[in-house]
């Protein structure tokens, strides 16, 4: 037998040093030792296949039982080999938890503009100034920790650090047990509404995050402590619907510090096959949050920068779409990938400004929009191209009277990006990007980057 | 009148039958295994085709609608479907085919996995830590699956027990004279040496007595260039291989390079059910594995 045979050659491999044996005792113990273990290994490696080719004399033969037991064995030693083990997968060398680690930096090429903003639309403060980042930069790394807590929970946990700063991105525990479809997550969540919401940086297809996503979150995404319920129903065609409630701390709403919730989201996704190459998914999403008092930065009719405080709610409502092509649904060679999201966004409330000492109250009521499209396609195992086009509308905003003379920007800022990436492995890509940006209201700003992002350990499946 | 009343009773008897298990398997093999043992019983859906990557399926909302109502996942396990399956399981909220439960089964579990790697490192490709996961290219693994498969299944649906016994049994039997029958026909193979395009036929190489003489990536899950393939060109001067092996879903492109420098003939093969024509169920693949592999031999 052949394995017999190779686990000898091994034995014997592994006797050849043996000769050194009497000038050191210390050594002779230890390979006595080792010879000791592969002997062991051998023989129950030899148990098992015996084991193994019993079973396979009497599978189907009149002497086989139903019950689960293993066949009585004339062997002084249990059966280790009975396929009592749950699961091979990543059995003797996985990591538990699963460790992974993304590293992520780029080289940007844009202009220098001070206090960058998307015309018409309010902003998280201090956004403009982390978006101006010329020259090679690392951005954050992510470190992400995951496992089964018990049989009932799984936990998670993504932190990210960027110079002197940690954050905790996300960091939630989930059901695993419930049955009926239903699932449930608690603690700090990335949001399910929007399709790129729930993904991560080094999860984009584009170095930056589609300029909706900005205006809506102040940033990258929306994520909230909190707590989600999700249910999926029992049919064919896959139908999920989502409720989170939450603390509603970030952008567009702020953090009150109040004893109910400050930030509610209802989701819907449907979604199917069409055929054996083609799948895709359908969202719906609603978010409703409130600010106590969201800072922002305003600029006057003389020109003059004056900081404001909205107090009020934000509703938005966001369609999502993504289709998925390959050919015989083989995606290892060849894919494509179309996605484009849209949302409207309403706010109302007040709005307090601060000019020089005087304070002015003035309403705020915003109606607007916005869409984001792309394309992506895979052309070699290893190379990718993409297209994206962002629009927004500044719409419609009221201030009532405006004491304070805000000036108010209409405007449609856009951006037209294309990309192309290599990958060496599922776990290292390259990335070249170039936007013509025109987000911000009379600046055109052709954007180059040179990005990276690397993936040590083991990481957990992407969704789709 | 007698003959509609008897219509109607055995339409009455049919129903309770129509209750099927619904079962989800990953790969086309278990899925031709799960009919096999589950008969009439089982509904089953296949995640994936032959033409498909099985490493690299993706976990579509199609497959977790699928996975929400199933009773049974029947998986490959040994990290084959680790890029997808733990995200099915996880978003299906169905706690009955969960790691541990009777609802989940690898078949993994089953068998002796064989080239266990000493050490697992990024370095060395896509290696699969627990084993070489393809051990459905030999038959004696089918039938250790079959098995096992059985316990599952009369533990999920108990009802069943006895049919499902049943169809083992008759399983077992034709599988056993398949067996002999292919070892037979596979009498002329071995020694023979092949080119592989990935890790794909270890166990097929154990099974017939074939010899790997290495592969066509330079490390699993690697993409060759041509560099690469240029050095497998020279190193088959002085003692070329007798074939190149491709699995259905790989590319024809880089086995039809190096055949072309080198005159090895590409021989592509079924790898599991449904990759050729001739494979439509278990018997089919290995008696289309054996006939293409002789042909290949048989030619001067």
């Amino acid at each position: 037998m052949r394995i017999k045979q190779v686990v000898a050659i091994l034995v014997c491999t592994l006797s050849v040093p043996a000769l050194a044996e009497d000038q050191n005792t210390l050594l002779a113990a230890e390979l006595a030792a080792l010879r000791e273990q592969v002997a062991q290994m051998k023989a129950m490696y030899e148990s098992r296949i015996a084991a193994l080719e019993e079973k396979l004399a009497t599978i189907g033969k009149p002497g086989m039982t139903n019950d689960t037991a293993p066949p009585p064995q004339t062997a002084s030693q249990p059966m280790p080999s009975e396929p009592s083990q749950a699961s091979t997968t990543g059995k003797p060398a996985a990591f538990n938890p699963e460790t992974s680690l993304i590293l992520q930096g780029a080289y940007t090429s844009r202009k220098d503009v001070e206090g960058i903003s998307v015309g018409g639309f309010a902003q998280r403060k201090g956004q403009g100034d982390d978006d101006n980042k010329r020259g090679f930069n690392v951005n954050e790394t992510e470190l992400m920790l995951a496992a089964n807590i018990d049989p009932y929970w799984r936990g998670q946990a993504t932190l990210s650090v960027l110079n002197s700063e940690a954050s905790v991105e996300e960091a939630w525990f989930q059901t695993t047990a419930l049955g009926n479809g239903m699932g449930i997550k608690v603690g700090r969540i990335l949001s399910g509404i929007g399709y790129l919401n729930e993904q991560h940086a080094h999860q984009w297809d584009f170095y930056d995050q589609p300029l909706m996503y900005k205006v809506l979150f102040g940033g990258d995404s929306y994520a909230q402590d909190g707590m989600q319920l999700k249910w999926l129903a029992p049919l064919d065609t896959f139908v999920e619907l989502g409720v989170e409630i939450g603390r509603g701390q970030n952008f567009p709403g702020d953090d009150r510090n109040i004893s109910g919730t400050n930030s509610q989201a209802l989701f819907a996704h449907v979604g199917d096959d069409i055929g054996i190459s083609s799948s895709w998914r359908a969202g719906f999403s609603w978010l409703h949050t409130r600010a106590g008092a969201r800072e922002g930065t305003f600029e006057t009719m003389s020109q003059d920068n004056v900081s404001g405080t909205f107090n009020g709610r934000s509703r938005v409502w966001i369609a999502d779409f993504v289709y998925k092509w390959a050919p015989d649904g083989n995606p290892a060679r060849r894919n494509f990938k179309l996605q484009a999201e849209y949302f409207r966004r309403a706010e109302n409330g007040t709005l307090a400004v601060d000019d020089g000492g005087n304070l002015y109250n003035s309403l705020w009521r915003t109606r607007q929009s916005g869409y984001y499209f792309q394309g992506l396609y895979q052309f070699t195992p290893n190379w990718r191209a993409g297209l994206r086009y962002d629009r927004l509308s500044s719409g419609s905003q009221s201030l009532g009277d405006n004491p304070a003379d805000i000036e108010i920007i209409n405007y449609h800022p856009s951006r037209f990006s294309t990309m192309i990436d290599y990958s060496w492995s599922e776990f290292s890509r390259l990335r070249l990007q170039w936007s013509r940006d025109r987000a911000m209201l009379g600046v055109t700003d052709n954007q180059i980057t040179l990005q990276y992002i690397m993936s040590l350990g083991s990481h957990g499946a992407h969704k789709f | 009148m007698m003959k509609r009343i008897l219509a109607l009773l055995l339409l009455l008897c049919a129903l309770p039958a129509a209750a099927t298990v619904k079962v989800l398997a990953t790969v086309p093999e278990w899925g031709a295994l799960v009919r096999e043992i589950g008969g009439d019983r089982v509904d089953v859906m296949v995640a994936s085709t032959a033409m498909q990557d099985p490493h690299r399926i993706e976990a579509r909302p199609s497959l977790i609608a699928r996975a929400r109502t199933a009773e049974l996942i029947v998986a490959t396990g040994a990290d084959l479907e680790i890029g997808w399956l733990p995200l099915l399981l996880r978003e299906s909220g169905n706690n009955r085919i969960q790691l541990g439960q009777p609802g989940y089964f690898e078949a993994a579990t089953a068998v002796q996995l064989r080239d266990v790697p000493q050490v697992v490192d990024r370095s060395m490709g896509d290696v699969h830590a627990a084993g070489d996961p393809h051990f459905q290219l030999d038959p004696r693994n089918i039938l250790l699956v079959a098995a096992a498969l059985f316990e599952h299944l009369a533990q999920v649906d108990p009802a069943g027990a006895a049919a499902y016994r049943n169809n083992l049994d008759r399983f077992a039997e034709r599988w056993r004279a398949a067996m002999t029958r292919w070892e037979v026909e596979g009498a002329g193979l071995k020694g023979r040496t092949f080119l592989q395009v990935h890790r794909s036929f270890g166990y097929l190489a154990h099974w017939l007595g074939m010899e790997v003489r290495g592969e066509l990536e330079p490390k699993p899950g690697i993409e060759p260039g041509s560099a690469h393939l240029g050095s497998i060109v020279e190193s088959q001067r002085n003692a070329p291989a007798a074939m190149i092996l491709r699995a259905a879903y790989q590319t024809e492109a880089a086995a039809r390079w190096v055949s072309e420098r080198t005159g090895i003939p590409v021989v592509t093969l079924p790898f599991t059910v449904g990759g050729t024509p001739q494979a439509t169920d278990l018997f089919g693949f290995f008696d289309d594995t054996l006939a293409r592999l002789k042909s290949a031999v048989q030619k001067p």
